[in-house]
């Protein structure tokens, strides 16, 4: 595992390659996972980011942040978008071998509305054709860029301006969709653990084929908290068991040992504590208190049962 | 000269002629420029296209041709607007109701000046549901900045697409094109096709992009850019999309040029590229006409020509851009132009495309002919070369009475209408 | 008529191209908006701050949370292995006055704060 001093050291994750001075907000949790994603990855990166956040903070024409190749794309197009980019490299690269087009990374970076929902068909595509694409979900849990609306990854009883008196559905897994799709990698990560999301990263970039890594990044606006708390509540998120924290390697589940811990239901924080300090949550009433808790037991009844069925 | 001999032991095409469908003309085609990057979703009538290039690139008659398998034509155009704009010489098929479907990735990538060319087995709209040929589905995205050009023969298939590539690849133009024929008429029929020499080919057209990519767009970590941010209305945007209508303008001359040089080359011509004349120089008058039946209206010329009148056709080969001075050029040398849609414009003043446009281009002009719409053919109906003589005929009476035809509907005349007795 | 090919400097590498592309008319645009990276893409989000943290440089462990956590990348680890904040940038979140495990950051407001 890396530690800050290493990637202090290191000639890469040493220096900053989403550029500071960008309009995300103060306190914004897209960033975090930004900047340790691409201090894993480095330069030879190209992005693909459809409709979201991030399309949007970069910044005005003619200036931008990404120093690194960098496209906008359409809401619906971000995974076939980054397919056609990965392939049009193995077609340079073959014209031209020996150069850097056969080190580059193709990565997509979407909210959870361009993943969950008008995103998945594109995203389900690219997993069954296993594009060699790394695609990551950050995940503020609604639609942030177009004012807070619901999104299929807002999880029940979240008030947004869609669901004005909390949401009746629930969270899609969408990790569980993708380990369905047998790809190579499958990982959650939190912005609360970056050196985690540091290690998962170098560690898709060394795989060929399709990978898929879900990052949890709380927004200041809205889930309507103070800035200064982005961290402590990715951080509660785990250790509350409301985000378990692992990685589906060629179909071995492997938690990571903050999340490891918590396969002992005692040792999972009280819900309310995370629940608490979100305004978000603010009317979410005893039943669905309750309906949340029964919902965080049976997932990880799951990955208790996975990783059963791993040791025969 | 290197990439030349590669050339040799990479794909080996001397000229021959085949009997081939018109779908798998333009796979030919598509091999011939030796496209890198290939992006398909099956759809009827278009199927054999990609048929026969998967049949290429798996069996290795297209070394280092990337084919992506997508599972929407959405992703169609979005994987091809990404290879794209890495630097790669790409290509796809479609047909009406995916031409639709991507219809959001079409503005994206004639917006990001890319130049994809698509091969288009024209079908009509659903509903009702329909395979046959009718090319609304290609007008109907005329303000996408797309070009678009209209195939007559199975030659003209591959031909065109040959010369479209010349086009768009021009690093003044830079834009987008389809290749529409008619589906089943010419996309599952088959005719004598030559296929060309590739090192003649290698020499018409411009070569591959190279490590630079296009000049304007590139993915390459040594130059790092951002495509796509935010313009404020105040901010430059409106000069960004003048740029694509400028560009259009532009190609029109680049697109004679272009045929010009192709005649140069393999000895076949399509007129001046944007319109093809037959028998037009002592025509009183004149009929309109794009796409396969144009093809069969010549031969409905020539009997009516037998007949003691003097008839012409113009082929249109390029609703967009849209010919305007050749358009004028032609009214002004007959006295009635009758302009046949085979696509449908609702709401329009003349509820047809081409017949809109061609009225739009008139006007101001002095002493051009009188213009007749017509629209036959819709959602693939047959168009016989009686009916044709017929229409022909219409426009003769209407010379020498100077009187319009009664059936027409809201000014237009729809030929060939069903009536059940 | 101005330099229509100007815009063609955007396809130089990264010393030679302009650091900022300024064009006056739509013939000398290039043919679609290219955005090139620089710091401060927006402006000097300073600017934004109400708070800003103030790094105790005696107390300073140099464990380099603060560093790992800001999402702005506006703290820098200087010579002697301490860290700092680069205030152009820094957006006041007080996402490191937070983290810091010796508690050695404090937001004080902008108005009061002294200025180095």
């Amino acid at each position: 595992m890396v530690t800050i001093k290493q990637a202090l050291d290191d000639e890469v994750a040493c220096k900053e390659w989403f550029l500071p001075g960008n309009s995300c907000c103060a306190g914004c949790g897209l960033e975090i996972a930004l900047r340790w994603a691409m201090k894993a990855l480095g330069p030879n990166t190209a992005l693909v980011t459809p409709a979201s956040c991030l399309n949007v903070v970069i910044g005005l024409w003619p200036k931008t942040a990404p120093n690194f190749p960098f496209t906008n794309m359409a809401f619906a197009a971000g995974a076939s978008a980054a397919t056609g980019i990965s392939e049009a490299y193995k077609a340079k690269a073959y014209r031209f071998p020996g150069k850097v087009w056969e080190k580059m990374t193709t990565l997509v970076f979407a909210g959870d509305g361009g993943t969950t929902d008008i995103g998945i068909q594109a995203l389900s595509g690219a997993a069954e054709r296993n594009s060699n694409i790394i695609y990551t979900c950050y995940d503020n849990e609604a639609y942030m860029n177009t004012g807070i609306q619901r999104s299929s990854s807002t999880p029940h009883g979240a008030k947004t301006t869609t669901t004005v008196f909390g949401k009746e559905r629930f969270k899609k897994n969408l990790p569980a969709i993708l380990a369905a799709h047998e790809i190579p990698y499958v990982a959650t990560c939190s912005i609360s653990e970056p050196l985690d999301i540091y290690e998962k990263y170098k560690k898709a970039k060394s795989i060929e084929g399709c990978k898929y890594i879900h990052i949890l990044a709380p927004c200041p606006p809205g889930w309507n908290y103070p800035s200064e708390d982005t961290v402590e509540l990715a951080r509660l998120a785990v250790k509350t068991g409301v985000w378990p924290l692992y990685e589906i390697e060629n179909g071995t589940m492997t938690l990571h040992k903050k999340s490891k811990a918590l396969l002992d239901p005692s040792k999972r924080a009280p819900l309310i504590d995370y629940l608490s300090r979100q305004k978000r949550f603010s009317s979410i009433s005893e039943q669905a208190l309750i309906k949340l808790q029964e919902r965080i037991d049976h997932d990880w009844d799951n990955i208790k049962a996975k990783l059963r069925s791993q040791e025969k | 000269m290197q990439l030349m001999s590669k050339a040799r032991k990479d794909i080996i095409q001397d000229q021959e002629t085949k009997i081939i469908k018109g779908n798998v003309a333009a796979a030919y085609a598509a091999k011939s420029a030796r496209v890198q990057v290939i992006s398909a979703y099956p759809i009827t009538p278009q199927t054999t296209v990609v048929e026969k290039l998967s049949e290429f690139v798996d069996s290795g008659m297209m070394p280092g041709t990337q084919y992506i398998k997508v599972e929407s034509e959405h992703s169609v155009m979005a994987s091809m607007v990404g290879a794209s704009m890495t630097g790669t010489r790409t290509f796809t098929a479609t047909s009406g109701q995916g031409l639709f479907y991507m219809n959001e990735m079409l503005h994206w990538a004639a917006g990001t000046r890319l130049p994809i060319v698509t091969a288009i087995a024209s079908r009509g709209p659903a509903p009702p549901w329909n395979i046959w040929a009718d090319f609304t589905d290609v007008i109907s995205q005329r303000d996408t900045g797309w070009m678009s050009s209209f195939c007559a023969t199975h030659q003209e298939i591959y031909d065109e697409i040959l010369m479209s590539y010349k086009v768009c690849e021009d690093h003044e133009i830079l834009l987008p094109k389809f290749v529409a024929y008619g589906g089943f008429i010419l996309s599952h029929t088959s005719k004598p096709v030559i296929i060309e020499d590739q090192e003649a080919v290698d020499n018409y057209l411009p070569p591959l992009p190279d490590e630079e990519g296009w000049p304007h767009i590139f993915m390459d970590p040594k130059r790092p850019m951002m495509f796509g941010n935010l313009i404020m209305p105040s901010g430059f945007y409106s000069e960004f999309r003048l740029k694509i209508h400028d560009a259009h303008i532009r190609a029109k001359e680049k697109i004679k040029v272009a045929a010009r040089e192709f005649e140069k080359s393999f000895g076949r011509s399509y007129g001046n590229g944007l319109i093809q004349e037959y028998k037009m120089d002592d025509a009183e008058v004149g009929m309109l006409i794009y796409g396969d039946l144009a093809l069969q209206m010549e031969e409905a010329v020539d009997l009516v020509r037998e007949e003691g009148y003097k008839v012409g056709m113009v082929k249109l080969r390029h609703f967009r851009p849209f010919p305007v001075e050749d358009v004028i050029n032609v009214a002004k040398r007959v006295k009635i132009l009758g302009v046949m849609d085979r696509a449908t414009a609702f709401g329009s003043p003349t509820g047809g495309p081409v017949s809109s446009e061609v009225k739009t281009a008139l006007e101001g002009e002095e002493k051009t002919a009188r213009v007749l719409p017509m629209i036959g053919g819709i959602g693939g109906r047959e168009v016989t070369v009686e009916q044709q003589k017929d229409q022909l005929k219409i426009l003769i009476n209407m010379n020498e009475t100077g009187e319009l035809p009664v059936d027409l509907i809201h000014g237009t005349l729809w030929h060939g209408k069903l009536e059940v007795e | 008529m101005s330099n229509t090919e100007k815009w063609k400097d955007i396809n130089k590498s990264r010393e030679k191209r302009p650091k900022v592309q300024e064009y006056k008319n739509w013939k000398e645009l290039p043919p679609i908006p290219i955005s090139l990276p620089i710091d401060g893409a927006i402006g000097i989000t300073g600017d934004w701050r109400t708070f800003r943290p103030v790094i105790d440089q005696e107390g300073c462990n140099k464990c380099g949370i603060c560093w790992m956590y800001c999402p702005e990348g506006s703290i820098i680890k200087k010579e002697d292995g301490r860290f700092d904040v680069d205030l152009t940038y820094c957006k006041g979140c007080g996402i490191c006055a937070k983290e810091c495990p010796t508690n050695n950051i404090e937001m004080k407001r902008e108005s009061d704060a002294t200025h180095e």
